[in-house]
């Protein structure tokens, strides 16, 4: 066991807007050792962007607010961090990369500007020493250092998102958000950008939250798991135990989603009924109206987590003793 | 399986002219679909699948090549030929969110297919046969005067299926039809798409970009690479035993949620070339592993029948 790098403590932000409010994250704990990558998994709306605005104090305000809870960096609160402090942190200690390649560059900057401006706004350096610096990450990314004079216009989506990922690690982050970074890209391109941040990872040591839906893409690059459902985590398991043990229903529901290459299944088993609107949530577990082992129960309070093994935990009352009958 | 060819592509090309030179979108290729099949169609963007489709449906001239629907070919049709066939062949676009008219409801826009159609002369027999395409799509009634905003994605999607479907087509050419959903709703959708089939005796075309999804729906396999295609075989084979060394990248590539079986992935290197004034040797002879000098530089490989039914573009496929 490393150490503790961010560990997050009933984290809520919420969303005021007039048609109510959104309890977009509801009250979230979770936790990441230096150096492990965590797999953040949900669909559309799940809350997932959201945690991560909320890590990087990036919730657009209005109509998003963080009402409650802690984040806790390196045994530092990061919310009682004033916002000069804060953008000391953010780009250097931690870094994001965004889901649409095409859209988080700035298109009238060359790509060496750009890489530039983050290594000489964080770290105490000259105009050379920082574009040597920018030459050595392009490098590490694989990407010819003659093209770093060149727009963003010029590079592929495949290119585009290694010149982020460059930007991103340019100071060396103990942590790195990645929102859904590869899936904008066709698959042999993503699967070129997952072996650069796998390697990365190696080289720099940082830990990682990886956002994503792809739960392909999670085994190939995660040590652990999150599931997120609207706004709250259902399930947090080490990669092996949620693979051969998934145990919320939601997660269940999720792999019976996928068609597996690997196999052949002629009837996919989908979740039934649709994701709750935002404003309305049902009472008790968020997921009681689609989940096919309802009890009375999870209509009352959203359950309690429960701890599986050391290394895996479930909000769900099956797992109540007394109550599920499984009494796990 | 019936034997009776419903689709036949033959030499289709489509070029368009764009400053920087001629664009090969579509080169040269050939298949055919069987009645009551699935064929899937796959390949990474701007490799010529859905300009492909779009020939099929006639939104797109080819440049050459014919297209053949019940030994007809549908690119010298008149107006009102081409309007009797284009009840057989019908459309599921990728973008459920941009493809419905914003301004129409539920009911307005399945109605648009029977009135261009002039399908029934008495508004109320009309008004009956939406409801009832509806709830074949899986639609509630109490949807009928919704507009699309008001719908979510696989609701959407449902929409843009019920209108594909209600004037009972032979064919229908569905483009990326999941790829904007999630994976809980994709996996609907995919499940109607089953059962219409099914149902209606449907025969699709089916085109993505993710070939877990092909492989679940198809019968059939094509995989295409800037504007060729490369390889076509049945669904199990192109899995167990892909020949063209692209077909091999893009099968490993994929990433699986399944722990016990991770593979070796062969990392391609560099990015898909421009289809813009393409060299004479094969498409993919910058990127491959396995290519051969200098006939894989300089003569492009012919689509070949390797195996009963199992046809590959590649100079070292044999």
């Amino acid at each position: 066991m490393g150490n503790k790098l961010l560990e997050i403590k009933g984290l809520k932000v919420h969303y005021i807007t007039e048609d109510g409010t959104v309890p977009a994250v509801d009250g979230i704990d979770m936790e990441i050792e230096e150096g492990e990558t965590l797999g953040l998994v949900g669909e559309t709306g799940a809350g997932k962007t959201t945690t991560a605005l909320g890590i990087m104090n990036l919730v657009p305000d209005p109509p998003g607010k963080i009402v409650d809870g802690e984040i806790i960096f390196n045994g530092e609160n990061l919310r009682t961090k004033s916002r000069e402090a804060y953008r000391q942190i953010r780009g250097n200690k931690i870094s994001m990369i965004f889901q649409d390649p095409m859209t988080s560059l700035n298109p009238v900057y060359t790509v060496f500007d750009q890489l530039t401006e983050v290594i000489k706004l964080h770290q105490k350096v000259g105009s050379g020493e920082a574009l040597e610096r920018a030459k050595e990450m392009l490098a590490k990314v694989g990407i010819p250092q003659e093209r770093g004079e060149e727009y963003p216009h010029q590079f592929s989506g495949g290119m585009k998102q290694r010149v982020l990922i460059a930007i991103a690690l340019a100071c060396n982050p103990a942590l790195l958000i990645a929102d859904e970074p590869t899936t904008a890209l066709d698959v042999t391109i993503q699967a070129q950008v997952l072996e650069v941040m796998k390697d990365l990872k190696k080289q720099f040591k940082m830990a990682m939250i990886l956002i994503t839906h792809d739960l392909g893409v999670v085994s190939e690059i995660c040590e652990k798991v999150a599931i997120m459902y609207a706004g709250k985590i259902v399930e947090f398991a080490d990669l092996e135990s949620l693979f051969t043990n998934p145990s919320h229903p939601y997660t269940v529901g999720l792999f019976n989603s996928i068609p597996d290459p690997e196999e052949d299944v002629t009837e996919l088993t989908p979740i039934k009924g649709l994701i709750p609107e935002p404003t309305e949530l049902p009472p008790g577990c968020v997921f009681n109206p689609r989940c096919p082992d309802v009890m009375d129960i999870c209509k009352g309070e959203f359950p309690e987590t429960v701890e599986l093994s050391p290394t895996h935990r479930v909000a769900c009352y099956k797992y109540h003793k007394g109550i599920g009958g499984e009494n796990k | 399986m019936m034997e009776e060819k419903l689709l036949e592509v033959e030499n289709l090309q489509k070029i368009f002219n764009t400053p920087r030179g001629a664009l090969h979108a579509v080169d040269n290729i050939n298949f055919f679909v069987r009645k009551g099949e699935t064929l899937g169609l796959v390949g990474e963007s701007g490799c010529g699948k859905s300009t492909t489709g779009r020939m099929i449906v006639r939104l797109t001239q080819p440049t050459s090549g014919r297209i053949m629907f019940q030994g007809q070919d549908i690119h010298i049709l008149n107006k009102k030929q081409l309007k009797e066939t284009r009840k057989n062949i019908q459309m599921v676009f990728q973008d459920p969110f941009s493809s419905l008219n914003p301004r129409m409801s539920v009911s307005d826009l399945i109605k648009e297919t029977f009135d261009i159609h002039k399908v029934y002369r008495k508004d109320k027999e009309r008004d009956e046969r939406v409801l009832e395409i509806m709830n074949v799509v899986g639609l509630s009634p109490r949807l009928v005067n919704s507009y699309p905003h008001e719908l979510d994605g696989g609701r959407r999607q449902r929409v843009g299926i019920a209108r594909a479907i209600a004037l009972n087509p032979k064919c229908i050419v569905l483009d990326e039809p999941v790829s904007a959903l999630d994976v809980s709703v994709q996996a609907q959708i995919l499940n109607l798409l089953d059962r219409l089939q099914d149902e209606f005796k449907l025969t699709y075309l089916f085109i993505a970009h993710d070939l877990s999804v092909v492989k679940h729906v198809s019968d059939r396999i094509a995989v295409m690479y800037v504007g060729k295609m490369v390889e076509l075989t049945d669904y199990k084979t192109i899995f167990k035993e892909p020949l063209h060394p692209y077909s091999r990248a893009l099968i490993s590539a994929i990433p699986t949620p399944n722990l016990k079986k991770k593979k070796d992935r062969i990392i391609l290197e560099g990015d898909v070339p421009s289809p813009i004034n393409p060299g004479p040797g094969c498409r993919f002879y910058p990127r491959c592993r396995e290519r051969i000098d200098p006939i894989c530089k300089e003569t492009e490989p012919e689509m070949r029948e390797v195996k009963p039914g199992h046809f590959v573009a590649c100079h070292r496929a044999e």
